[in-house]
């Protein structure tokens, strides 16, 4: 019974794909839509019992499905892992993805290729399960390309604009970065253990030497800051922003790019044994916490925000693994799941009464219009910034508190400006779209109306859970949640030194730094709304780097786009001048002896003009130009390789090459 | 009368070999290429004949036998497929097709 | 001296097909146009009636004709995925021919002489018989490879494929000459014989190596051997570039895999170097110059000498110094599970190119697939999942093929060389998502011209699920092949 529960809750989204995939063209939007949010509905119902058994009973459970892969020494079971860390997964995927489903409902109503959209995120619901199911890496990886490739999917969703397939393209390449390294971690794991399951590779771990558990675990890390969106792999994220709100809610801030953090705290007995790569998570998650928040404080668009917003959220996560604050880590995944979805969503309801406007310099004065959507939105906003008692406050203040008491003091400093930010972007936000002055375009403003019920009412669930969302892990490092979760998180040191009375200081401290950023919001958006314009217009290099986002694409574009069509330009030189010369050269020199000088000097010319031409024709695509279409060139390129082949071996009898040969 | 060394024999054949390969390299008419080829498979027959002989072994020149038969079909289908392809073009210069590249 | 009737029964399968190709080509001209399927369906036939034959003979390793063939799981491992390919080719030709209108009955007979020939190499022991059986191959090749007679550029890939296949097969046979010479026999284990006396530092023997590496390299299409591939697999009529890429691919490394190993095994401190460079020079520029490319037939040639870079780091594996007999066998039973998956992956995605027509002409073209995913849904969820399966990701074959290479490779202390495949498995996803882009995430724009259709036809249909059903199987439960693969390359000596 419970094997067949936890069977179905991959598999029942997978039969809404496959019928909505193959059979949708031929029913209506009615029945398609109904398959997609009812198959996720079904797996959370599921999903409870699964959690309640497992409540119960308290032992990690293992369901296999089938031997997928098997020869020599290697079984890989397509199995899944039920442990408490798997269930608070489930219940957040499905949970959240239920109701995302369900806003789906109203928010894509009318648009092209409903039920496409409705397949994707089945799919996707999918692969997120198998990936927080699987009892092993691979079932882990398919789940991680499988996500990749849905996001790239609905990113590219609005496939109109081009912008839109550019940033599918951008996320799913810079991913396939991160996957490299995930693949590597996974042969390094193999080869290491013999085996692939968590439970027997984490129960051998103990045998692995300091330095293979530290490159096992800065491979898992190349893979984690790719799908979580970290430093220096982050900049696809806030260019997702091209799909659809609900797949910015889902995908992009509630589960897919909390994967890294997942991954990381399955794998944290690896991490246990290399405080290096734990040194290393941390520094990326409290960078990228901090400077994406810096980068949020002049973002203009709606989503925009939300994004970097998320950025920095998931570094707070690294940050909480780094510092083997992994419950906390878990714990805040969960609270944000609830108030980044919120905030996506009710950001989707205010995109959608403005009919598509997501520029906040267009917005303001929207409290009264759509004042659902507003208080939705300020609970978002609330708990994000970590007010107390929102969910936002415990998760973070946890956080912030582990650091503080296992003195990690730099980060700790980080975290608290980090959260400041936080607290002052959000608001910023808030005040510019919902308050102050009308700057609502008067064709668009005649058009404003509150949302829907089917969209309002999981807002409303959302928000509730964004408020009480926190209590289970109430008091920090002890509460419920922790203790549920201690059989999968249990690392070393675990130690609680914290007194009380340090406890209460340091939420005092943190609830202060929220207040401020709202004060300082406050002021500069409510009070005195040209004050903010004095203070960019008063340091504008400062003002026009964050707004450019520290210009990262450009370096990008600088360091690895612009090398990569150098390399091409010297390939195409290169063709021309030698591979065309040694033809022509070969040729002169049979011909006649006497025609050798000139035929030098024909090839001289030949080859400088050729490299004048090449100056005007400085493209990219060049290395093709190898292939010229003449069979002379094939075949020419044909003896040359027969020559590298022997030289190599010669150089690799006699340690030196022809040239010394014959010098010799 | 002296006796030819096997040396020789190969040495003709490596002579043969590299005129094939620089003649399919160099030569722009596509019979001709063809007639380089044939060069290059002889070459083989000759090494395959010397050998057969020193090594007082058959099967190189059996081999040479089916070499032989080979280059008969090869040159046939080469053939053909020069008639059609400059079936309507003047000249058979292996370097005026080069409609696909890149 | 009479033919023992044993070496007829080790040959009854190549027999069949060669009467076969007589027969189509003898009724050809006495068969009328309109029923010229009909021979189709005879080709087809005949490799039904093989199939049980090589089955029943997957036993034990059994030579015949004196040496110059056996008959091993690992012969017949090969035979049956080169049926499996042919077949498939043959269904795919019926409605492509027709609609190409080269609807002639000869194309069925040079594609089974050409199978003959690949099923000569795989089973081959013998330089002779494997030179055989490249030229068969090869020479049928040509003339089908110009099969659109009226067609400038079908007529300029055969022209420049015969230039320079019959080139390579002139080194190729230079170097057999070699070796006959070094070791007085054509036979694979007199050569190793040879090999294990006169050392690794002959050097007749090492240039006769490194000229069957040329030859062979230009068979299986590996930097810097891989000039014609591009040309010849856009110019080729698509049914016989999907045979080109598939089947004498597979048929070429059966061969390479044998020779290299049981015939110059005691050679592998030199030519496992030279694999090392020539894989990774495959790897490099099969996958980058595979971006720039606007035409998807010549794209999915780049894929194809990628694809035989990670083939290759099977047998670099096999040839590593140090390893032991079950990473060896692990590195080329992981080839031969490679070149399955491959197969139906890229006869999947040459069939749904062939399938596109645009006005009376093949949709060549990336951009033609431009907005497929609205007009057809189920053509382009299917080249999204051999596209996404060439690119190697899971759940697909492609992902299975790749991951037991790379394992390989690590196991065998070559972690480096599945960093670098690894990080241009990441590369490659870039050209083929592009497919995918135009397909999902573009609309046609219909006042430009002739929208491109699917021509569909039952043979057709037939096709595509094989070949989704492959690359979905494989990807899910790869099992009864590995176990085939693994226990087919314990025959190989």
């Amino acid at each position: 019974m419970f094997d067949l529960l936890v069977t179905l809750i991959p598999a029942l989204p997978l039969t809404a794909v496959l019928l909505n995939g193959l059979l949708g063209t031929r029913y209506s939007h009615e029945v398609a839509h109904r398959l997609g949010w009812g198959s996720v509905a079904v797996s959370f119902l599921c999903a409870i019992v699964v959690f309640a058994d497992t409540l119960k009973t308290g032992v990690a459970q293992e369901v296999t499905v089938y031997t997928w892969i098997f020869g020599g020494d290697l079984t890989i079971n397509l199995a899944f892992l039920i442990d408490p860390l798997t269930c608070i997964m489930l219940l957040v995927v499905t949970g959240v993805g239920f109701l995302i489903h369900l806003y789906s409902v109203g928010y894509m109503h009318g648009e092209r290729g409903f039920t496409r959209f409705f397949t994707y995120m089945n799919l996707f619901m999918v692969s997120m399960l198998l990936l927080v199911m699987g009892n092993n890496y691979l079932v882990l990886f398919i789940g991680w390309e499988g996500v990749g490739l849905c996001s790239y999917l609905l990113i590219g969703y609005y496939y109109d604009r081009v912008s839109a397939a550019k940033a599918a393209t951008k996320a799913f390449v810079v991913n396939r970065i991160g996957d490299a390294g995930f693949l590597l971690a996974i042969f390094l794991v193999f080869v290491n253990f013999n085996t692939l399951d968590y439970t027997q590779v984490f129960a051998q771990a103990g045998k692995l030497s300091t330095e293979t558990a530290t490159a096992i675990a800065i491979c898992l890390l190349i893979g984690a800051i790719g799908k979580s969106a970290q430093i220096p792999l982050y900049t696809w994220l806030p260019d997702a922003m091209e799909g659809p709100t609900p797949v910015s809610a889902l995908i992009h801030a509630a589960t897919m790019v909390t994967a890294g953090v997942y991954m990381i705290v399955r794998n944290h007995v690896l991490y246990d044994m290399a405080p290096v790569a734990m040194t290393t998570v941390a520094w990326v998650g409290g960078l990228t916490a901090l400077f994406a928040a810096t980068i949020g404080l002049v973002q203009n668009d709606i989503k925009r925000v939300l994004a970097y917003s998320t950025v920095s959220q998931l570094g707070y996560m690294f940050l909480a693994c780094g510092i083997g604050a992994y419950a906390a880590a878990i714990f805040h995944l969960m609270t944000h799941a609830f108030f980044k979805a919120l905030l996506f969503l009710s950001a989707g309801s205010v995109i959608h009464a403005l009919s598509g406007e997501q520029d906040i310099r267009k917005m303001g004065g929207l409290k009264a219009k759509i004042p659902w959507t507003h208080s939705l939105f300020l609970v978002g906003t609330l708990a994000i910034a970590g007010i107390f008692p929102l969910a936002g406050f415990w998760s973070k203040d946890e956080i912030m508190a582990h650091a503080f008491t296992h003195h990690y003091y730099a980060l700790y400093a980080i975290a608290v400006l980090g959260a400041f930010l936080t607290s002052f972007y959000m608001f910023r936000l808030t005040y510019l779209t919902f308050y102050g002055q009308s700057r609502v375009d008067h064709h668009v403003a005649e058009h404003i109306h509150e949302s829907p019920t089917v969209m309002i009412g999981p807002l409303v669930v959302l928000a509730v859970l964004s408020v009480i969302g926190g209590f289970p892990g109430v008091p920090p490092e002890e509460g419920w949640f922790h203790h549920f979760l201690r059989p999968a998180t249990t690392g070393v040191g675990e130690e609680h030194s914290a007194g009380l009375g340090l406890v209460v200081a340091l939420m005092s401290a943190a609830t202060v730094i929220a207040l401020m950023g709202w004060g300082l919001a406050h002021y500069l958006y409510s009070v005195r709304p040209e004050a903010a314009q004095r203070w960019a217009a008063g340091a504008p290099r400062a003002y026009q780097t964050l707004l450019n986002k520290y210009y990262v694409d450009e370096i990008y574009d600088l360091l690895v786009v612009k090398p990569t069509k150098r390399l091409g330009m010297l390939c195409d030189w290169f063709d021309r001048t030698v591979i065309d010369g040694m033809v022509l050269g070969v040729w002169r020199v049979t011909q006649s002896g006497s025609a050798f000088s000139t035929g030098f000097e024909k090839y001289v010319i030949y080859g400088l003009i050729n490299i004048m031409g090449y100056a005007n024709h400085l493209s990219a695509r060049s290395w093709r130009k190898l292939q010229s279409g003449m069979v002379h060139h094939y075949a020419a390129m044909i003896v040359a390789g027969l020559f590298i082949l022997v030289h190599l071996i010669l150089v690799w009898w006699t340690g030196s090459s022809v040239i010394g040969l014959a010098l010799r | 009368m002296t006796v030819i060394p096997l040396s020789a024999y190969v040495a003709l054949s490596a002579v043969l070999f590299a005129t094939g390969l620089i003649g399919v390299l160099i030569r722009r008419n596509f019979i001709i290429v063809l007639m380089a080829v044939e060069i290059m498979l002889n070459a083989a027959n000759i090494n395959l004949v010397a050998f057969s002989h020193y090594l007082e072994s058959m099967t190189g020149q059996i081999v040479a036998l089916f070499v032989i038969a080979i280059a008969g079909g090869e040159a046939a289908v080469g053939l053909a497929i020069i008639i059609v392809v400059f079936r309507g073009k003047i000249s058979t210069n292996v370097d005026e097709i080069n409609l696909l590249k890149w | 001296m009479t033919l023992p009737l044993s070496d007829i029964q080790a040959v009854l399968p190549e027999l069949i097909v060669v009467a076969a190709a007589c027969l189509v080509l003898g009724l050809d001209p006495i068969t009328p146009q309109s029923k010229k399927t009909w021979l189709a369906w005879l080709s087809l036939g005949s490799l039904v009636l093989c199939v049980p034959i090589t089955i029943s003979q997957m036993g034990t390793r059994v030579s015949a004709f004196s040496d110059l063939v056996v008959l091993d799981p690992y012969a017949c491992f090969w035979k049956l995925l080169l049926y499996l390919v042919s077949g498939l080719t043959i269904l795919l030709s019926l409605a492509y021919l027709k609609a190409e209108r080269i609807n002639l009955g000869e194309y069925y007979g040079f594609l089974l002489l050409s199978l003959s020939g690949m099923m000569i190499m795989v089973s081959a022991v013998d330089l002779l018989t494997i030179y055989l059986g490249t030229e068969l191959m090869s020479l049928s090749l040509y003339v089908l490879a110009g099969f659109k007679r009226f067609e400038a550029r079908s007529l300029e890939a055969s022209a420049k494929y015969f230039v320079l296949g019959s080139f390579s097969s002139g080194i190729l046979l230079y170097g057999i000459s070699l070796l006959f010479g070094v070791a007085g026999s054509t036979r694979l284990s007199a050569i190793a014989a040879a090999v294990a006396n006169r050392g690794l530092d002959d050097p007749a023997l090492v240039l006769a190596m490194i000229l069957l590496v040329v030859g062979f390299g230009f068979k299986i299409a590996v930097v810097p051997f891989h000039m014609w591939t591009p040309d010849v697999y856009e110019g080729a009529p698509t049914s016989v570039t999907a045979f080109m890429a598939v089947a004498s691919k597979v048929a070429s490394f059966g061969a390479f895999v044998r020779v290299f190993l049981e015939g110059l095994g005691g050679l592998k401190a030199n030519w496992y170097g030279l694999f090392l460079v020539v894989c990774i020079a495959t790897l490099v520029l099969g996958n980058v110059v595979a971006i720039v490319q606007t035409n998807i037939k010549r794209m999915l040639a780049y894929s194809s000498i990628a694809h035989a870079g990670y083939a290759l780091i099977g047998i670099v594996v096999a040839g590593q110094a140090d390893t032991e007999g079950a990473v060896r066998s692990a590195g080329l039973s992981s080839v031969m599970l490679y070149l399955a998956v491959y197969a139906f992956m890229t006869l999947g995605a040459f069939a749904v190119v062939a399938m596109l027509r645009k006005g009376g002409l093949e949709g060549e073209e990336i951009e033609d697939f431009t907005g497929l995913a609205k007009r057809q849904p189920i053509a382009a969820f299917l080249m999204l999942v051999f596209m996404v399966s060439l690119a190697g990701i899971p759940p697909t074959a492609g992902f299975i093929g790749k991951f037991y290479l790379f394992l390989a490779a690590v196991n065998a202390g070559l972690a480096w060389l599945a960093v670098i495949a690894v990080l241009f498995a990441a590369v490659s996803a870039y050209y083929y998502l592009r497919v995918v882009m135009v397909m999902y995430m573009r609309d046609l724009d219909i006042s430009a011209g002739l929208a491109p259709r699917f021509a569909s036809s039952p043979a057709m249909t037939v096709v595509l699920a094989c070949a989704i059903a492959g690359v979905v199987i494989l990807g899910l439960y790869p099992d009864p092949l590995v176990s085939l693969t693994t226990s087919a390359v314990l025959t190989l000596k």
